[in-house]
This record gives C-alpha cells, sequence and structure tokens, in this order.
C-alpha cells in the first residue's frame, strides 16, 4: 500500500488533461443549466461532434487541424440549433429528454457502418493531431516531487487550462451584463420574462448555441489530448460527469466549473489509485474487488455524489448560501 | 437532516436486500467467478479451446476433447466445471478435433450428423483458437434438420457473441411481405414489453411530476434478480425467478417512493433538482449492479433454445409467443385497474388534478406509493421478458430501454398510461421496421428519432393535452 | 381565493376601507373615465368611445369545453377595467389569449389600432401592453433590483454581441438603474433593494411585480387578481398604486375575486360567465344586474347589496 502513490496521482488527476477538459465542458452545461435553466443532458453530443470535426476533417479529408477545430466548432451550432428548434419551446424536461435522446442517436450513427468511411465506425479515427503537438514548447517532462507530467501532458493542460480560463472569463463578463441577466430571469421563469418583452427563444436559443460550442471545443481538445476518437467514448456516462462536475463546484457560478472539476478528478483518480493500490498489495483481497469492478465503482461513487449533492447542498461547494433557501427549480 | 439521511439509508438498504442478497448467494454458489481456471494455462504457444454448453445454456463438464494430426492423437482435455477445455498444441497446423461422445451426458447430442468431429481445424502460429461444438438435446435434432440446412460440418465456427437478438437473426433482406409481417410480430413483440415499464414511468410522472431517470434500473434489477433465482445453486424455476422479479422491483418502487421520494415531496424539492436525483440514483444503481453482475451477458438457462413454431409465413419461439400474450395480458389488466377499482381512479384522478383530488379525500400519498410499488413490479418483470426475448441478461439493459420507454411514453402523452401503452408499441414497430431498409445496429436510432419528431410535431404526445399558460 | 370572500371578518374589514374610499373625494382620473364613458349603454359588447383594446371572436376550448367564446369586446383608455365572474369563467384564460401567453382556436385583436392577433407574447409586451400573474412571477435568485431593470425595453447590452463589451451598455445601464430605483422607491421596496426577491413576502411580490411591469413603460397593464394572497394592510396600498396609474392616463385592466376591491376602483366592469361576457358596465349597473346576480350566486341567493334591498 503507497499512500505517496496514491495521493500524487490524485494530484495528478486535480490538475491532468482530463480535469482541464471537463471543466471546460462544465463552463459550457454551467451556461446551459447554471444561468439559464436549460436541462441539457446531452451535453456529450456536442463533444462528439467537436471531436469528431477535427478528427475526420485531418483523417478524413486531409485538412489542416486548425480548420478541423472550425469544423468542429460549426457542428456544434448546427447541432444546437438542430436541437433546440423543436424543443426550446417546450417544458425543460421535454429538452431533457430530447438532449440525451439526440446525442445517443448521434453515437449510434457515428459508429455504424454507413458513417464508417468518414468517421472509422466502431474502431474511430486515430493519429490526427500532430500539428498539435508539433507546437510543444516544452522539450522535457515536469517532475514535482512525487508529482510528474509528461511534456505531451504538459502542453494539453496548458492549451486546457488556458481555455477553461478564457471560456470563463468570458462566460462572467457575459453574465455580469444585461444579457445575462435576461438568461437568469429566463432561468427563474420564463413566462416573466416573456410578459417583460423579452423573446425567451432567442435567448435560449443563443445560450445553447454558446454553451455548445464550448462543449464542442472541450470535445476537440480530448481528441487532440489523446490522438484518436471513439464513439463509444462519447457515451451519456460523461454527460453525468459534468452534471456531477457542475453541481459539486456550484452550479450558476463562474468558478464552480473549474472547482468542481478538479475536486471531483481528484477524488475519482484517489478513489481509482486506491482501489486499485489496494486490491494489488492485498489489503483488499482480489476475489472481493477485481479490474473493472474499480472502474465501475467510479460511477457508483458519481451516482452518489449527485444524488447526496442535489438532496443536501444543491447550491454545491460555492453555491451562495443564501440561495440554498430560495427554492431551486 | 436525520430523517433525510434515515431516507437515503433505508433506500440503499432495501437496494442491498433484494439486490446483494441474491449477488452474495450467487457469489457464493458457483465455485469460481474467475474467468480462467488455472488448469487450461496453456503449456505452448498454439491450442485449441473452447466452452460446451448443453441445449440448456448450463456448461457440460468431464467431456472429453481430442485433438489429432494425420491421424495420430497429439493431446486431449477434459472440460472442466465451467464448460471449458483446452487442448495444448505441439506446433502451427491442420488438425482434427474430435469430441467423445460416450462422455456426453445422456439427451445431448451434436447439433448435426457427424459433428462431433471437426475436421481441417487450421492453427495459425501462437493462436489459441476457440472452437465451438454446437450440442443440442436428442429430442431437438429431428426437428432442426427438417426446418433449416445443415449447417457445414467441416469448418469450427469462431466463438462470437451468439446473443443475437431475436429481431435482427432474420436473415433474408429487402420488403418481401413475409418479412414486413415477420418484422412486424418482432416490433410488437417489443412494444409490448417496453409499454409494461413505461406504464409505470408514465403514471409516476403523471401523479408526481417526476421523470423517474432510475425506471430504466428497475428493469435490470428484475432481469438479474429472475436470473439469480433461476440459475445455480437454487436452479428453481424461472417462473418463480420472475415473481421474485416482481416482488423486487415492487419493493423497490415502494421503498423509493416511501424513503426518497415522499421525503422529498415534503420538503418541497423543486422537479429539476428531483430529477436530477433520479439521474444519480440511476447511475448509483446501474454501476452497482455492474459491480455485483458483472459486465458479462448471461443467458436464461431455461427456456434458451427453442425451435421456432411456424403459423403461416411467421415464425415465433413459444416462448415468445407467450411473453408477448403475457405483456397484453398485463396491460389489459393494468387498464381494468385503472377504469374499475377505487385505486385506479383516484389514480386517474391524482393525475388529473393532485389539490382537487386531496381535496376529494383521496390518500395521494397512499395512490403514488400503490403506483410506485406496481410501476416498479411492472418495470421489473419487463426487465425479465426482455431478458428472455433478447436471450441476454446484461448489467445497463434497463438504460438502453429507457431511452425506448422514453420515447414511447412521450409519444403517446407523458401522463397517460394508455399514452405510454399505444407509444410503446409505436416505437417498438419502428425499432424494427427499420430493419428493413436500414442496418440493424441503427435500429433504436430510428426510435429515438421518432421521438424528436414528436416533439416538433405535436409535442404534447398522442393522447396528451396541452397544457395552459400563466 | 374564494376563501377571502367567505371570510366574514376580512369583509367587514374591507367595507370599512371601501366606504372612507368612496367618502373621499374622486380622483381626477376617476372622473375623466366616467366622463368618457357617460354615455355608453351597460350592454356586452358595447362600443367605447376610445377604446384601446378591440377583440372580436376569440374562442379556445380545453378538451371539447368551450373556456373563452368572447363575441366582442373593447376596452376604453385610460380607465380602470375590471374583468369579474366565477372560477373558470374565463377571465384568466381570455388574460392568456390575448396577451399571447395562449393560442387561440379563432379570433382577432387589435391594440392601440393594430392588429395584435397571433403575435407572440415579447412583442405585445414590447408593444405597451404588459400583464402580470396570478401566481407571481418574482424572479427569486435576482435581485429587486435586477428584477425591477430588467423591465426595460431596448437595453443595448441584452444582445449578446454587444454584452462582453461593457461600454457600449454601461451609459445606458445607470440610466436604467436610476429609473429602478425611483420605481423602486415608489412601490416603497426600497429596504428590499439589494436583496433575492425570494426572500419577498407575498404582497411585496405583487408590488414587485406592478413595478418591473411599469418599468416596461407600458400604455396599458393588465393585473391577474393583483389583490390575491395580500395582506389587507397592502391592500390599500396596491389600490393605490392602481388608482394613480390610471389617474397618470395608463388603461388598467384587472381580474380579481374581491368584489368590494372591484366596486370601489373600477371605471367600467365586464362580466364573463361560461366563458362569454354576460354583461357590461359602471359598477352601479352591474350591483343590480339579474344575470350577473344569477351567474354568481344562483337563483336563489342574491349580493349583499341587494339582498337588502329585497328583504
Amino acid at each position: 500500500m503507497n499512500f505517496t502513490d496514491v495521493l500524487s496521482n490524485a494530484f495528478r488527476g486535480a490538475f491532468g488533461p482530463e480535469a482541464a477538459i471537463y471543466a471546460l465542458a462544465a463552463v459550457g452545461l454551467n451556461l446551459h443549466f447554471g444561468f439559464t435553466g436549460l436541462l441539457n443532458f446531452g451535453h456529450v453530443g456536442f463533444m462528439l461532434v467537436g471531436a469528431y470535426g477535427v478528427a475526420v476533417s485531418v483523417s478524413t479529408w486531409g485538412l489542416s487541424l486548425w480548420v478541423g477545430l472550425l469544423v468542429g466548432i460549426a457542428c456544434s451550432i448546427v447541432l444546437a440549433l438542430i436541437l433546440g428548434i423543436p424543443t426550446l419551446r417546450l417544458r425543460g424536461d421535454y429538452l431533457a429528454i430530447a438532449t440525451i435522446a439526440g446525442a445517443e442517436v448521434l453515437r449510434y450513427f457515428y459508429r455504424s457502418d454507413w458513417a464508417a468511411p468518414l468517421t472509422g465506425g466502431v474502431y474511430g479515427l486515430r493519429q490526427f493531431a500532430n500539428e498539435f503537438f508539433a507546437l510543444n514548447p516544452y522539450s522535457s517532462d515536469l517532475a514535482l516531487g512525487p508529482l510528474y507530467f509528461s511534456a505531451r501532458n504538459l502542453w494539453v493542460m496548458t492549451a486546457g487550462w488556458a481555455l477553461v480560463i478564457l471560456a470563463s472569463l468570458l462566460v462572467y463578463l457575459l453574465i455580469r451584463s444585461p444579457w445575462g441577466r435576461v438568461l437568469r430571469a429566463i432561468r427563474e421563469d420564463e413566462l416573466a420574462a416573456r410578459s417583460l418583452g423579452k423573446n425567451v427563444y432567442a435567448y435560449k436559443m443563443q445560450s445553447l448555441v454558446l454553451g455548445g460550442v464550448i462543449g464542442g471545443i472541450a470535445g476537440a481538445l480530448i481528441a487532440i489530448a489523446t490522438q484518436s476518437v471513439n464513439p463509444d467514448n462519447f457515451n451519456p456516462a460523461v454527460t453525468f460527469y459534468l452534471w456531477a462536475i457542475m453541481i459539486l463546484g456550484g452550479a450558476s457560478t463562474i468558478l464552480g466549473p473549474i472547482i468542481g472539476s478538479m475536486i471531483f478528478w481528484f477524488l475519482a483518480t484517489f478513489l481509482d489509485s486506491f482501489l486499485r493500490n489496494a486490491t494489488a498489495s492485498g489489503v483488499i483481497p482480489p476475489d472481493l474487488l477485481s479490474g473493472p469492478d474499480v472502474g465501475a465503482l467510479r460511477f457508483v461513487f458519481v451516482g452518489l455524489c449527485l444524488l447526496l449533492l442535489m438532496i443536501y447542498r444543491p447550491a454545491g461547494i460555492l453555491g451562495d448560501p443564501k440561495e440554498l433557501r430560495l427554492d431551486v427549480r | 437532516m436525520r430523517p433525510r439521511l434515515m431516507a437515503i439509508v433505508a433506500a440503499f438498504f432495501l437496494l442491498c436486500l433484494t439486490g446483494v442478497g441474491a449477488a452474495s448467494a450467487a457469489l457464493v454458489g458457483t465455485p469460481t467467478t474467475a474467468n480462467r481456471p488455472a488448469v487450461l494455462t496453456a503449456e505452448g504457444d498454439q491450442s485449441l479451446k473452447g466452452t460446451l454448453r448443453g441445449p440448456d445454456g448450463k456448461p457440460l463438464s468431464g467431456v472429453t476433447v481430442t485433438a489429432e494430426q494425420n491421424g495420430t492423437s497429439v493431446g486431449s482435455a477434459t472440460s472442466n466445471a465451467e464448460g471449458q477445455w483446452e487442448v495444448p498444441l505441439p506446433s502451427p497446423g491442420e488438425y482434427t478435433l474430435k469430441l467423445d461422445l460416450s462422455t456426453l451426458p445422456d439427451g445431448v447430442q451434436p447439433r448435426d450428423k457427424g459433428g462431433e468431429v471437426l475436421e481441417a481445424v487450421v492453427v495459425r502460429p501462437q493462436q489459441q483458437r476457440t472452437v465451438i461444438f454446437p450440442l443440442v438435446s436428442t429430442s431437438q435434432q429431428q426437428q432442426e434438420k427438417a426446418g433449416s440446412v445443415p449447417q457445414s460440418t467441416s469448418g469450427p465456427t469462431q466463438a462470437g457473441d451468439q446473443n443475437e437478438p431475436g429481431a435482427t437473426g432474420e436473415s433474408g433482406e429487402g420488403t418481401t411481405p413475409n418479412r414486413v409481417l415477420q418484422l412486424v410480430v418482432e416490433g410488437i413483440k417489443l412494444g409490448a414489453i417496453i409499454a409494461i415499464t413505461a406504464v409505470g414511468l408514465s403514471l409516476i410522472f403523471g401523479t408526481t411530476r417526476l421523470i423517474n431517470f432510475a425506471h430504466g434500473e428497475i428493469v435490470t434489477i428484475g432481469a438479474v434478480v429472475a436470473f439469480w433465482v433461476s440459475t445455480s445453486p437454487g436452479s428453481l424455476p424461472l417462473v418463480i425467478g420472475g415473481l421474485a422479479a416482481v416482488v423486487a422491483g415492487g419493493l423497490l418502487g415502494g421503498g423509493l417512493e416511501g424513503g426518497l421520494w415522499r421525503p422529498m415531496r415534503r420538503r418541497s424539492t423543486g422537479l429539476i433538482q428531483m430529477f436530477i436525483i433520479s439521474i444519480g440514483l440511476s447511475l448509483f444503481l446501474r454501476y452497482l449492479i455492474l459491480v455485483l453482475f458483472s459486465g458479462r451477458r448471461e443467458k436464461y438457462s431455461q427456456y434458451a433454445l427453442q425451435p421456432a413454431m411456424h403459423l403461416g409465413p411467421i415464425s415465433i419461439t413459444p416462448r415468445d409467443l407467450i411473453v408477448t400474450l403475457a405483456s397484453f395480458a398485463i396491460l389489459i389488466l393494468v387498464a381494468v385497474l385503472l377504469q374499475r377499482t377505487r385505486m385506479g381512479k383516484a389514480a386517474r384522478a391524482v393525475a388529473d388534478n393532485k389539490d382537487l383530488a386531496e381535496a376529494s379525500g383521496i390518500d395521494v400519498d397512499r395512490v403514488i406509493l400503490s403506483i410506485w410499488v406496481i410501476g416498479g413490479a411492472l418495470a421489473a418483470l419487463g426487465g425479465v421478458f426482455y431478458g428472455l426475448t433478447q436471450g441476454a441478461v446484461y448489467w445497463d439493459m434497463g438504460f438502453n430501454l429507457l431511452l425506448l420507454m422514453f420515447a414511447g411514453v412521450i409519444l403517446g402523452g407523458l401522463g397517460s398510461a394508455y399514452g405510454a401503452m399505444i407509444g410503446s408499441i409505436i416505437v417498438g414497430l419502428v425499432s424494427q421496421l427499420s430493419n428493413l431498409w436500414f442496418p440493424p445496429s441503427l435500429q433504436n436510432a430510428w426510435a429515438l428519432l421518432v421521438l424528436i419528431i414528436v416533439l416538433l410535431v405535436r409535442p404534447q404526445g398522442i393522447l396528451g393535452r396541452a397544457e395552459r399558460a400563466g | 381565493m374564494s376563501d377571502e370572500l367567505i371570510n366574514p371578518s376580512l369583509i367587514d374589514a374591507r367595507e370599512e376601507i371601501v366606504a372612507t374610499e368612496q367618502d373621499s373625494a374622486r380622483s381626477e382620473g376617476a372622473k375623466r373615465a366616467a366622463a368618457a364613458l357617460a354615455g355608453v349603454a351597460a350592454e356586452p359588447g358595447v362600443a367605447k368611445p376610445d377604446a384601446i383594446l378591440v377583440a372580436d371572436d376569440v374562442s379556445k376550448s380545453f378538451g371539447g369545453v368551450k373556456a373563452v367564446r368572447v363575441d366582442h369586446l373593447e376596452v376604453q383608455r385610460s380607465t380602470i377595467t375590471a374583468l369579474i365572474g366565477p372560477n373558470g369563467a374565463g377571465k384568466s384564460t381570455f388574460f392568456n389569449l390575448v396577451s399571447g401567453f395562449d393560442k387561440p382556436d379563432t379570433g382577432t385583436w387589435s391594440f392601440n389600432g393594430t392588429d395584435i392577433s397571433g403575435s407572440p407574447a415579447y412583442r405585445i409586451a414590447r408593444r405597451g401592453m404588459v400583464r402580470t400573474f396570478q401566481l407571481t412571477k418574482a424572479l427569486m435568485r435576482l435581485t429587486t433590483l435586477e428584477n425591477v431593470m430588467l423591465g426595460a425595453t431596448g437595453q443595448r447590452g441584452e444582445r449578446m454581441l454587444n454584452a462582453p463589451l461593457r461600454w457600449v451598455w454601461k451609459g445606458q445601464e445607470k440610466d436604467i438603474e436610476q429609473k429602478a430605483d425611483d420605481l423602486i422607491e415608489r412601490f416603497r421596496l426600497g429596504h428590499m433593494r439589494d436583496e433575492f426577491a425570494g426572500t419577498m413576502s407575498g404582497g411585496q411580490r405583487k408590488l414587485l411585480e406592478m413595478a418591473r411591469a411599469m418599468m416596461v413603460d407600458p400604455t396599458m397593464i393588465m393585473l391577474d387578481e393583483p389583490m390575491a394572497g395580500v395582506n389587507p394592510a397592502l391592500v390599500q396600498s396596491l389600490l393605490g398604486h392602481i388608482q394613480q396609474l390610471r389617474d397618470d392616463g395608463m388603461s388598467i385592466v384587472l381580474v380579481e375575486h374581491d368584489m368590494d376591491v372591484i366596486m370601489s376602483i373600477s371605471d367600467w366592469i365586464v362580466v364573463f360567465a361560461e366563458g362569454a361576457v354576460i354583461a357590461e358596465g359602471r359598477p352601479d349597473d352591474i350591483r343590480t344586474n339579474e344575470k350577473v346576480i344569477e351567474a354568481y350566486l344562483g337563483k336563489r341567493r342574491a349580493l349583499p347589496t341587494s339582498q337588502e334591498n329585497e328583504a
């Protein structure tokens, strides 16, 4: 049982590429749910089209990576419009079901034999982000005591956290503006906003598109960081991760998604690393817990996290305690 | 804080009662849960191996398999308790595999005549080649042969996932009338199962406005409980397993309502908050099932292999026919309950207008509790049916079904029990009939696309009512 | 809602208030409204000299039941017009239809001479016809100030592309804040200025909703049960505000159940029953209208005032 290992793994998780990418996606989701009240349960769909925008452009069409990024963003916009047009006029729970269904439909199509010439089907695509890694300014790996990051990961983290900061700054500016005031009003009561002459549908659509683009960029970053895309990596569980992150940090706060993602990945990798370490060293008998079970337990933890947070601390860690007294709807 | 915590603990405890109890029984009961017993470690670089299962899907132990090259035996193996065998081979090349018929249990024989010998099995360097001996019960051989072209006896089949869902198992392409008819039957079968599970979902929404995201997990738990009860060591009849599943589903539904949702409503928790809680619950339960049940796809050992009956142009196994008829019987029963009994009328009244129902002396909490119990029981039963007809029980089957359930419920109109029934059958038909033109891997996608189109055209669904603003 | 009608002590309290109201000299606005409506006959669908809202053949069914079937209705400018009628008479539904919050099966209506039938709710609001809701819609997690500022129309900062560019809308925002502060003071919510609206009492929320609606600069304001759930002390203040608005020249349509309130402040009353307009007139016309008494209380009973006359 090596606790230094477990802890350093957990810290790596808190700052690593996943934490940055999920934080970025959660910033988009927070714009949807935290500030506009949109129940988007298909956020992974935006990530999927963003990732494949890059992968298909480079691998299949032979375009530049940067053009691919633009294609990914364009795809997110189109997806937001397709999802939003039918559902944004409806009650919120319909949007929830339509978005999760939409994301699943996308995944089915991207992995189907039909799309295989374009997307590589169930095998996905690989090795399309060399342009990104060619720009890597880090020549050597970084070791801070027990903490260790490869030069490759450092570059992904730099880009990832920079994007997180940029996106958060943009959301901050937007939310503090009259535009943000309208969004928050819609979150509270969209009929009231309509009665005051606000075109609620247009505002929701703007929010869906903008948050979707942020999600799409996060997806593109996943594709770039791992140099591979596979449709089954974009399953509904990713969306639930994002919800747990957002609610953990505090929905409708600017820093919530960032803090949430760091804490979430710290805990998730801690749990993972701890259990693996414990089974490997025999502290937990291997009969009781095998490798795949450890992965599953992480989701059990995410589920429990969502459940308990929503019951006991719906405003999250950064949430305004004053808001707790008001009914979250 | 106390009562809320109690609520969670109660829900968890209930889950443990229904799930973990059975799980530990299963874990203790089966001798080895590890996939590869130590006996089977390969000596050389290449080998021939396989798993022998009887017609009921149960592993066959003590069966001898011999490998020969140019007429001389190069090795043999006897299957273990899991039915697994492996013959290490000295070198790559062409082998003949022989199954010793005398070691087969009574009543079991190769599906094809001469199927105990597999000739010309080519093994490449460092390949651990999996080989299948298709086995049937003695009485079955005749029927099988009458119905189908004899399979090639020479080439061994590569082991793969044999659990083809019934619907996609149809060979033939194109839109011949027979195929259309067959797919309609498959669609109705699937739709009826979705309907059973979706009725509860819709009624729960109708009475409490909660979209219960964890409904799919009740489906899985039903299927899994029935599996545990009906396989070793108990090996009880699957009917008993189904009953156990119904009881477990009902208890789980009632437990969740009493332990979690009712206290949440008392605190006047917002609907969105409850919706997210149900998502957390769904995730929690689903992966807990994964830990306890493992990621394997299992089969009910009973009613697993049945010859299809031919009713005119349609072929259907007796099992599927009974499941479909039972599903419809249950749907009719639910309709009668809603229409005729006091509780049913009260349930519709609560769904229609909760405050009015409460004011007119209906015990709303009791009505909601019974809806949860019935909805949970129906979902669990639907899980057993789904597992039976699809030939597989696995940890996220309920979640896969959940999206189809949503499609059915929204198509029919959220909150309406009859709408859920009609909508679900349409969803079943759409997903199966799509096979006429599109690859089967996309059949769920079409059903979900229908959902999105319905939202566009008639968001309140077929039987739903438009909501009033203001 | 109907509890208030039944509670006798409340009625007593109200009657005292109403009595004092009626004793005091009628306001300029009330006199002006009375003069404008002087020659108008008290019958359903009658034409008004200066109608701001005209509705024709508006109907809506819910599951086979006709909730609203208004053949013709006009609302006079700069008056307080009350819509009354038993529960389920279609007043609120009619409100929802003309304000664009619900789609009618048939019908056209115009506001200020422009046809607005079928317009979305937000456009109707921008035209100057603003409504409030029966169940108050305070924007809970916005402060009082933010609630009121939201009402301002034509805000440059409400366009997404301008939003991050603070300097584009900073000046305008200052003016809006000033105006919002004035309204907050006027509705005596100053002490709540920076509090979340969710912490307000029911009556304060009603006031907030009115202040917010005023921020839109409406020419007509439609109030759906503005007194429901408000404690009697605040009722006075709300009534005062409503009358003040009329005196300032605004047109007010309100749905209200409290008969005493309606009789005391309305210039014109429209009575709904089973979705249709069954009577119109000044308070005195309505008090004695047989059809109204019948619709409200059934055939054998009568309104308190006329009960005494008959006895």
